[in-house]
C-alpha cells in the first residue's frame, strides 16, 4: 500500500469545468494537500479562489511564499507567479521567465513537486490547449510517483493531456468523472 | 543487481544538492556574492537549466569551468539573477502610491528613494514618471542599486525593447498616469528610449543587499520581487537593514505576493497600506 502524501494538479483551458468535477467532490477528511497551476491571466483577481472555496469542502487558498504545504488544504499558483515545492515541503514563487509561454507553469510546478515528495507524490494533467505539463508529469514518474491524465475523449481541449500521454509513461488514463472517485480510493 | 530506478534518482538528487553547495561555496569565495541563502529549489533549477543549456556533464564540472573562465562565470551569475520585471507592475500598487503615499510625500522638503534590486530599471523610471506627474521629481534622490553590472548597465541607458510598449502603456493607464505614456519616450527602429529627464536624479549603484550594509536615511525603500528569492534567515536580515536605513514614518514597499509576515522586525512597521504591500517605519520604537 501506496503512503501519498501530496496531489499536483495541471490544468489550463476548460479548468473551472474540469475542476469543478474533482475538487467538491473530495470529502471535508480528504488527507492530501491538492496543489493546482490553473494557466490564467497575469491580471485575473481571486476569482477561482473564491469560486472553488463556496463549492467545495476543502479549504482553498492561494499558496503563499515560504507557507508551509498541510494535509487537506487545495492550493493555486497565484496569477504571473511560478509556483514551487521545496524539499522542506514549503512554497516558493517565482517571477522567472515563462516557461512553455505559461507562468504559472505547471512543469515547474510537477517538476520541484517531484525532487520533493518523489514516490510518495500523485500528478494529475487536465484538459489545456498546449503541452505544458508533460515533461513535469514525466520526472513525477521518474521518481516513482503516480500519474494520471485525464481520458482526451472526455477532455474539453484534447491537446494537453496528449501530450502528457505521449511523453510520460502514464499509469491511469481516467475520465473526467472517474478522477475524484479514484482518487479517495488511493489515498 | 541492478538498483531501482527510483533509488538511482535518490543518490543523483543527494550528489546534485552536494554539488551545488559546493558551487553556491565557490561563487562566494571567489567573488563574493552569497547565494547560499537563496531557495534551494529556485537555486536547483536555474543551475540545471545552465547544465543542460551548456552541454556540461555534472555540475561540479560547472564549478571547475566557472573558476577559471570568467565569461561561463558571468552567465551563471546571470542566471542566478532575476531581472524579469515591466514599468508599473501591478498597475495597482502604483495607484496607491499616487493616492495614498504621495500625499505624504509632498510634505517633506526633500525626498530620498531607494529601489533596492533595481534589476534592468524598468520600475525605476516608473516611479520617476509619477514622481514627475505628482510634482516630486525635482525634489527627489533615487537610488537605484542592483548587484548585476549588466542589469545596472541596461538601466542606466533606459532602452527597452518596442515590443514591451503596448504592456507598459496599459499598465501606465491602469497606474492613473495623468499625461500620454508615449511622452515620455522616443522610438527609435526596434527600441524606444526613454526621457534622459527621468533619470537626471538617479543614481544607479552597485549594491549587494545580501553582503553590503545599510543605505541611510531614505524616505522610501521599493524591494519588489527581489527577497522571494530568499529563504527566512536571509529576508529577515535584510528586512532589518531596510528597516535602519529608513527615516521614522518612512515606507517600505514590497512586491504583490510578498510581505512581512514572518519577519522578525515586523512589529517596528505599521500595515496600514498592507493591500498593496506598502508598510510604514514605526515613529516610536
Amino acid at each position: 500500500m501506496h503512503n501519498y502524501k501530496a496531489i499536483v494538479i495541471g490544468v489550463s483551458a476548460g479548468g473551472l469545468h474540469a475542476l469543478g468535477q474533482i475538487l467538491p467532490k473530495l470529502p471535508a477528511d480528504f488527507p492530501l494537500p491538492v496543489i493546482i497551476v490553473q494557466h490564467i491571466s497575469p491580471q485575473s483577481d481571486n476569482f477561482m479562489i473564491r469560486h472553488f472555496n463556496s463549492i467545495s469542502k476543502l479549504a482553498v487558498k492561494e499558496a503563499d511564499e515560504k507557507e508551509e504545504i498541510v494535509p487537506g488544504t487545495i492550493y493555486f499558483a497565484p496569477p504571473n507567479y511560478h509556483l514551487i515545492v521545496e524539499n522542506d515541503f514549503t512554497f516558493s514563487l517565482s517571477v522567472d521567465e515563462r516557461v512553455n509561454f505559461s507562468r504559472p507553469s505547471i512543469d515547474v510546478l510537477f517538476e520541484t513537486a517531484a525532487e520533493a515528495y518523489a514516490e510518495t507524490l500523485i500528478g494529475i494533467i487536465l484538459t489545456g490547449a498546449n503541452n505544458d505539463g508533460s515533461r513535469g508529469l514525466k520526472r513525477i514518474k521518474d521518481f516513482g510517483g503516480f500519474t494520471i491524465v485525464q481520458n482526451p475523449a472526455t477532455s474539453e481541449v484534447s491537446a494537453m493531456p496528449e501530450a502528457a500521454i505521449k511523453i510520460a509513461k502514464v499509469d491511469k488514463i481516467l475520465d473526467l468523472d472517474k478522477i475524484a472517485d479514484f482518487l479517495m480510493r488511493l489515498t | 543487481m541492478a538498483l531501482p530506478i527510483k533509488d538511482e534518482l535518490e543518490i543523483i538528487k543527494e550528489n546534485e544538492n552536494i554539488e551545488i553547495e559546493l558551487l553556491l561555496n565557490a561563487i562566494f569565495m571567489k567573488f563574493g556574492y552569497d547565494f547560499r541563502n537563496y531557495g534551494k529549489a529556485h537555486i536547483k533549477r536555474r543551475i540545471l537549466h545552465r547544465k543542460m543549456v551548456s552541454g556540461m556533464n555534472s555540475i561540479s564540472e560547472m564549478t571547475h569551468k566557472m573558476l577559471y573562465d570568467p565569461l561561463f562565470y558571468q552567465e551563471i551569475l546571470q542566471d542566478l539573477s532575476i531581472t524579469v520585471t515591466e514599468m508599473f507592475r501591478d498597475p495597482s500598487f502604483y495607484l496607491s502610491l499616487r493616492s495614498e503615499i504621495a500625499p505624504l510625500l509632498k510634505t517633506y522638503p526633500f525626498l530620498k528613494i531607494w529601489h533596492a534590486g533595481c534589476a534592468t530599471g524598468e520600475e525605476v523610471y516608473s516611479m520617476a514618471i509619477l514622481l514627475k506627474e505628482e510634482g516630486l521629481l525635482k525634489r527627489t534622490q533615487i537610488y537605484a542599486t542592483d548587484f548585476n553590472q549588466l542589469a545596472l548597465q541596461k538601466a542606466r541607458a533606459g532602452i527597452y525593447p518596442i515590443d514591451r510598449i503596448k504592456e507598459f502603456t496599459q499598465n501606465y493607464q491602469k497606474s492613473g498616469g495623468k499625461s500620454s505614456f508615449s511622452d515620455y519616450y522616443n522610438a527609435r527602429y526596434d527600441s524606444v528610449i526613454l526621457n534622459e529627464s527621468l533619470r537626471e536624479n538617479v543614481v544607479f549603484a552597485d549594491h549587494n543587499l545580501v553582503t553590503d550594509s545599510v543605505f541611510g536615511e531614505m524616505n522610501m525603500i521599493i524591494c519588489r520581487n527581489v527577497m522571494i528569492y530568499f529563504d527566512k534567515e536571509l529576508q529577515n536580515k535584510v528586512i532589518k537593514l531596510f528597516h535602519d536605513s529608513l527615516v521614522p514614518g518612512g515606507f517600505l514597499c514590497l512586491g504583490s505576493k510578498e510581505s512581512l509576515r514572518f519577519a522578525e522586525s515586523s512589529p517596528r512597521f505599521e500595515s496600514t497600506f498592507d493591500k498593496e504591500k506598502i508598510y510604514r517605519k514605526k515613529f516610536t520604537v
